[in-house]
């Protein structure tokens, strides 16, 4: 085969190779668009400034509020946040820095396992073992709790893939130094994953902030609730919408999807906000 | 649409098809293939019960329908006893729920719906289909099931029933379930009120009631989800209310008389409008049907109903199906199981706590299944 012809064959491959990967990043910034203009657009009667700062909802009176929904859905993932992180990177370091090889693979397995059980299953548990036996209640703590154990998985598999890209030379010349395992873990694991890291947080937090049965299942279906009491019942917005879609009247639907909106816009901004510190960690850590 | 499968070959087992069907197309396909030994083999067990005597009869046909929840378990106990005298009919009854049975029906998704509340008449233009029936099907208690340890049998009037489950009456031992109840030694106990988390027909005739019944008490006005106050419990569906009333002492809830019955709760006698406390039952809820007023559509208002015996927590329920059906096998299937509901089917409703229809109003009712046209 001759190099003109090779070099025109490729030509027409890569032609169809550009569109085909331009399809396809159309194709997704369409959809989103899609849900975004539909999903607002019926859930206009309902949508206003005092949707997201009223806190009282009563469908009897067609009165919709969700400051308490959107109260339960950050407060439920920042407590799912403060147990899981801790533990995730504890069990990912423990992977990748101090675990025996024969160790290192049933663990693995053991979290992707964990990672794949379906949430109605965790939720449950936490019926049946963390609300009734562990003392726990219908809560914000029970819902934090359920949470936490769905994304650990999910933020120590990234995190210890992200870690486990640390060039071997970076830590073998804090060794060297004679730096301590733990001086070593800081001085060159930390800064190079650190991007990485907050990374595999804020997908864990995407993933707790829309987890929807598992919460609904656990987290108490109170209304008009905003308080920092952790044993207090809540709820939050996606636990609402699965609970009330069923039998909601017209006007009921229309707040259950602005319910929707406002959780899409939620869940927009905090991954920005995440873009945003991974940028600069990544920026501040390479110095320029 | 389901019935189709066996039209093709497949290659897995179509579990949803009627096993006759499967196994005489079968016999009949003429390019009998790989493909069909696979399914032959893998439907070995139906294809040994049709060996004994296989005969042909009628197209099968399938009827679609969602809906009330309430009536799940009349729903699959009617359909077996249908489908075990009619063969070639086959019925799929999707308890997602009183709102998406009229949701679905309006879309024409399914055959019939059935639902515990009526159409709202705005969303009246919804409905695809064109007019559509009412058909009363039974009547059901609603129990006030409460777990408190060493109180057997209670009696409560609506205004504390309401007073209770707004959190206007906090202790057990309060003076006004006192009165109603001289003898029992009630706790100085908090009171735990369980309710429904998901959007629920049991939830707006409970509501429905208190708002009747206690008028003056009453504040959380009615519907399928209402406004609760924080401090109570939820679970889901009356499964999910029954468990958690189970298992806490000290709590009270609203529950479908089955599924009351099904967790052991024990129960309230509610007074009714005539001053009389009735305890929850079959009979009482039958009681009740028989001092409703009846419109000229067949639907109606059975909480809080006149009549010395009636049990006032007493919910209603309907199946709807459209007036012009458009396939005939489907229009005589569904007229055919409606029938059966309305008549044989009444008799097994005891068995489940559920109360049959009083017989004038099943007769009304199976006069108007003559206004289903079939082509």
């Amino acid at each position: 085969m001759q190099l003109s012809e090779l070099h025109g064959q490729q030509q027409y491959a890569d032609r169809a190779f550009r569109g085909l990967a331009l399809g396809a990043a159309g194709l997704v910034l369409l959809i989103l668009g899609m849900i975004a203009v539909t999903m607002t657009q019926r859930a206009w009667p309902a949508l206003g400034l005092t949707f997201v700062t009223s806190t009282r909802w009563s469908a009897p009176d067609a009165m919709f509020g969700a400051l308490p929904f959107v109260w339960g859905t950050l407060y439920t993932a920042a407590i799912a946040l403060m147990l899981a992180v801790p533990v995730s990177l504890g069990v990912a370091l423990f992977i990748t820095q101090v675990a025996p090889p024969w160790l290192k693979k049933p663990m693995v397995t053991l979290l992707d396992l964990l990672a794949v059980v379906p949430s109605v299953v965790f939720g449950l548990w936490g019926v049946l073992v963390l609300s009734q036996h562990a003392g726990l209640g219908r809560s914000f703590a029970t819902a934090g709790v359920i949470l936490a154990i769905m994304i650990i998985p999910i933020i120590t598999s990234l995190a210890r893939e992200v870690i486990e890209t640390t060039p071997a030379s970076d830590k073998e010349a804090a060794l060297a130094l004679g730096a301590t395992r733990w001086e070593m873990i800081q001085a060159s694991v930390w800064p190079h994953s650190k991007g990485g890291i907050v990374g595999a947080v804020m997908l864990g937090l995407g993933r707790a902030l829309g987890e929807t049965i598992a919460a609904a299942l656990v987290i108490g279906s109170a209304l008009g609730q905003i308080t920092l009491h952790p044993l207090a019942p809540g709820n939050s917005m996606p636990a609402v919408i699965a609970n009330e879609w069923g039998e909601a009247d017209t006007a009921h639907k229309a707040a259950l999807i602005a319910l929707a909106v406002t959780l899409f816009v939620i869940t927009i901004a905090v991954n920005l906000i995440a873009t945003a510190i991974v940028q600069r960690s990544m920026k501040r850590s390479h110095g320029t | 649409m389901i019935s189709g499968f066996s039209e093709k070959r497949w290659w897995f087992p179509p579990v949803v098809t009627v096993r006759s069907q499967t196994v005489r197309s079968c016999v009949t396909e003429p390019d009998y293939g790989p493909g069909m030994t696979k399914l032959i083999v893998m439907t070995a067990a139906l294809a040994a019960i049709c060996a004994g005597g296989c005969k042909k009869s009628g197209d099968p046909v399938t009827l679609n329908a969602s809906g009330s929840s309430f009536q799940k378990q009349f729903q699959e106990v009617a359909i077996a006893g249908f489908t075990r005298a009619t063969k070639d009919v086959k019925i799929n009854y999707g308890a997602g729920g009183s709102g998406k049975g009229r949701q679905d029906f309006a879309d024409m998704v399914t055959d019939y719906g059935c639902t515990d509340g009526l159409f709202k008449d705005a969303d009246l233009a919804k409905v695809k289909g064109g007019s559509f029936l009412y058909f009363p099907i039974l009547l059901g208690a609603i129990t006030v099931s409460y777990h408190v340890d060493g109180i057997g049998k209670l009696q409560l009037s609506p205004e504390t029933i309401a007073r209770i489950f707004q959190r206007d009456i906090k202790k057990w031992n309060d003076p006004a379930i006192a009165a109603d109840n001289p003898e029992a030694k009630l706790p100085d106990a908090d009171i735990v009120v369980v309710h429904r988390s998901d959007g629920s027909g049991t939830t707006e005739q409970f509501t429905k009631y208190l708002d009747a019944a206690a008028n003056n008490v009453w504040r959380l006005k009615s519907g399928s989800t209402v406004e609760w106050p924080p401090d109570t419990q939820a679970g889901n569906g009356n499964g999910g209310v029954a468990q958690i009333v189970k298992s806490t002492n000290h709590a009270i809830g609203y529950v479908d008389l089955p599924d009351a019955k099904a967790s052991g709760l024990t129960y309230a006698n509610v007074k009714n409008q005539a001053g009389t406390f009735v305890e929850p039952s079959s009979v009482s809820a039958s009681a009740a049907g028989d001092g409703i007023d009846v419109k000229d559509n067949l639907t109606y208002v059975s909480i809080n109903a006149k009549g010395d015996a009636a049990y006032p927590i007493t919910a209603p329920t309907w199946c709807v199906a459209y007036a012009k059906q458009t396939d005939k096998a489907k229009g005589t299937a569904l007229r055919s199981y409606f029938k059966y509901m309305l008549t044989d089917a009444q008799a097994l409703l005891k068995d489940i706590d559920f109360a049959p229809l009083p017989r004038a109003l099943a007769d009304r009712a199976v006069a108007q299944l003559d206004q289903i046209q079939v082509p």
